[in-house]
């Protein structure tokens, strides 16, 4: 552990910041609580907000897991676990269920979460309506009054020329029947995970200075019409490593006349099921 | 096997081994001191300075050469490591009337109390490359004439004698702190400032030529433009009083803009304000502009819709550190939405021609 910074980097103070607008934002699921960002050792984009929550939530007992796209080896989830590791010395580990805190790019995990763990988000746009109203003057009293038509109509219009809402990732739910809420970029496939999860989700904007949570066992439903219900969507492969079928797919191109093949995104759950399978065989 | 992004731990340390390689260059060219950076690329250090918010002309120095020559990355340093600093507090404000000026010009008097006084300009300069440089031939030394030791006025307080122009009053309000806490929207001018003080040369430059060009005109006239060192004032708790615990060089402009009068307000001259860390015209002119335009409100003119005059557009949009960060952060890998996304247009795909069939 490095001697020169406080434990997960963070001063005290910016922690009791950070906490603080934790608990708000755990009182009310789904709000987006403006926070006092600071400027972190890596780039904005890289996931300074996610960083931030996990340092404030961070003890010295903790098991720390960190994914991006849902793999452990990718260059910036093996980056920030070192940043933990380096300035707060926790025991890190890919295991999933073994893991206290786990901070996320892009997924959630496949394995069910328990009510022991924390599941940090990093969010690049934590404003659902955003890219409808770029005014976060107007987007705050939308969300005030629950005035969500616009969305509504946008995923109408969406039907209307598509045939199905065309949306596959950082798809709209609504939380505890209130607020409307991004839940980051991960695919849509991931959405059903986030209610009745038992786990605490907790979603940390650093550039946009917002963070925002889901209490454990909390109702999150994706947006939908009654004739057009929300479809995760699945696609009909399994993965060639370990047969999974249930799980999120990547698809890996196999060479230059475009073969490919499928493998989990989540390597900890192929890397579990590989070795599930090895066992059977042996037995 | 499948390996593509997912590198790991001996990829990024051989890559940033390599990066510390080709920062240092060819070995049989001497190694740049971190002393001369600070010396003979003071305009450089002023910049990391001004939009790093730390004045700190030696670290500034460092951040460059450990940037390799990025100055949005030197500066990035800079906010990272400033982050980690405790505060102790606040100065005083700073009273620029009180600066020792080494420049100080204005575009609106001829003849002006204390004089025009050019200083280092490039302003004059013919841009001709100037090989003896490459030489390392030594430049004549500076002559030195001391013509007048006191602060010369400000020119804009000339003006204000006379009801001229707006007033510049403090009315007590404690102004916020950006760094300390969320930006909370409307913002109030203090903040604007702020943000402006910190924000991208480049971005008020461009916004600034905008305004000049059209898109929410506001007519300005630089008053003043003054660069020099001012003492930096702190009340100490335990002493009861405020000390002097330092000099900095700042860069301020004043701009005199027209304004045909409203309702309640008669006809007269309106202020935009530029202060930047060390010397820096070109940003300190282009943020007069920018304040100015972004006060259309408070001075009951008309929206033209123009950029410079939308608040939340420019104050979210003005800081490099985050405007680099997000536009660079799409090279991260996005293989799980670009997936999702794929699989979407694929299945529309099968959709559309499933129905023309």
């Amino acid at each position: 552990m490095n001697e020169h910074y406080n434990f997960a980097y963070l001063d005290e103070q910016t922690k009791r910041m950070i906490r603080r607008a934790l608990l708000k934002a755990l009182a009310i699921p789904g709000y987006q609580v403006p926070f006092a960002s600071r400027e972190m050792p890596m780039p904005y984009g890289w996931g300074t907000g996610g960083v931030q929550v996990t340092a404030a939530c961070l003890v010295a007992e903790d098991k720390l897991k960190v994914i991006d796209q849902g793999a452990d080896d990718t260059t910036n989830a093996v980056s920030i676990r070192k940043f933990f590791a380096h300035t707060a010395g926790v025991v890190t580990t890919e295991d999933t269920a073994e893991a206290s805190i786990i901070q996320t790019r892009h997924r959630v995990p496949e394995e069910q979460l328990n009510d022991q763990q924390i599941l940090v988000y990093q969010v690049p746009i934590p404003e659902p309506l955003r890219f409808l109203e770029p005014r976060e003057t107007e987007t705050r009293q939308m969300h005030a009054l629950r005035e969500y038509g616009l969305m509504h109509v946008k995923l109408y219009e969406n039907i209307a020329e598509h045939g199905q809402i065309s949306t596959a990732y950082a798809y709209p739910v609504l939380v505890a029947n209130h607020y409307v809420m991004d839940p980051s970029p991960i695919p849509k496939f991931d959405n059903p995970k986030l209610g009745d999860c038992a786990a605490i989700q907790l979603f940390g904007a650093g550039r946009e200075q917002r963070i925002y949570a889901i209490p454990p066992y909390t109702k999150v439903i994706s947006l939908d019409f009654e004739d057009h219900p929300f479809e995760p969507m699945k696609i009909d492969e399994s993965c060639a490593l370990c047969g999974a079928e249930d799980a999120f797919l990547d698809e890996v191109i196999m060479d230059d006349e475009g073969k490919r093949m499928f493998v989990c995104s989540d390597t900890d759950y192929c890397r579990k099921n590989i070795l599930a399978r090895k066992q059977d065989d042996m037995s | 096997m499948y390996v593509a992004v997912k590198g790991g731990e001996k990829a990024i340390d051989r890559a940033h081994q390599w990066l510390g390689d080709l920062r240092r260059g060819d070995r049989e060219v001497s190694q740049l001191q971190v002393e001369q950076i600070g010396q003979q690329l003071t305009l450089a250090v002023a910049r990391v300075m001004a939009e790093g918010s730390l004045y700190d002309p030696e670290l500034a120095a460092l951040a460059i050469k450990q940037s390799r020559g990025d100055l949005i990355e030197a500066i990035f340093l800079i906010r990272a490591y400033r982050t980690t600093l405790p505060r102790f507090g606040y100065s005083t404000p700073m009273d620029t009337a009180n600066m020792n000026v080494a420049r100080r010009i204005s575009a609106t008097f001829k003849d002006i109390p204390g004089g025009q006084r050019l200083g280092p300009t490039f302003d004059y300069t013919h841009r001709l490359l100037d090989f003896a440089l490459m030489a390392e031939g030594e430049p004549p030394m500076a002559v030195e004439e001391h013509p007048d030791s006191q602060p010369p006025p400000h020119i804009l307080a000339l003006l204000d004698k006379d009801n001229m122009v707006e007033k510049a009053v403090d009315d007590g309000t404690k102004p916020g702190d950006l760094t300390r806490t969320p930006l909370d929207l409307p913002a109030d001018r203090a903040l604007r400032l702020q943000s402006l003080s910190r924000g991208d040369e480049g971005f008020l430059l461009g916004l600034g030529y905008s305004t000049q060009r059209g898109y929410g005109n506001t007519h300005a006239f630089v008053g003043e433009l003054r660069i020099g060192m001012v003492t930096v004032s702190m009340d100490i708790p335990e002493l009861g009083f405020a000390i002097d615990i330092g000099v900095i060089e700042l860069t301020e402009c004043e701009t005199v803009n027209q304004f045909q009068g409203s309702k309640t307000v008669p006809p007269q001259f309106t202020r935009g304000y530029g202060l930047v860390f060390g010397q820096s015209e070109r940003k300190s002119i282009a943020m007069a502009l920018v304040d100015r335009a972004l006060r259309w409100e408070e001075l009951g003119e008309h929206n033209h819709g123009a950029p410079a005059q939308n608040e939340e557009f420019v104050l979210a949009h003005c800081d490099n550190i985050q405007a680099t960060g997000f536009v660079e952060h799409i090279k991260l890998p996005h293989y799980v939405d670009f997936q999702a996304e794929l699989e979407l247009v694929r299945r529309l795909r099968r959709q559309a021609s499933g129905e023309t069939a």
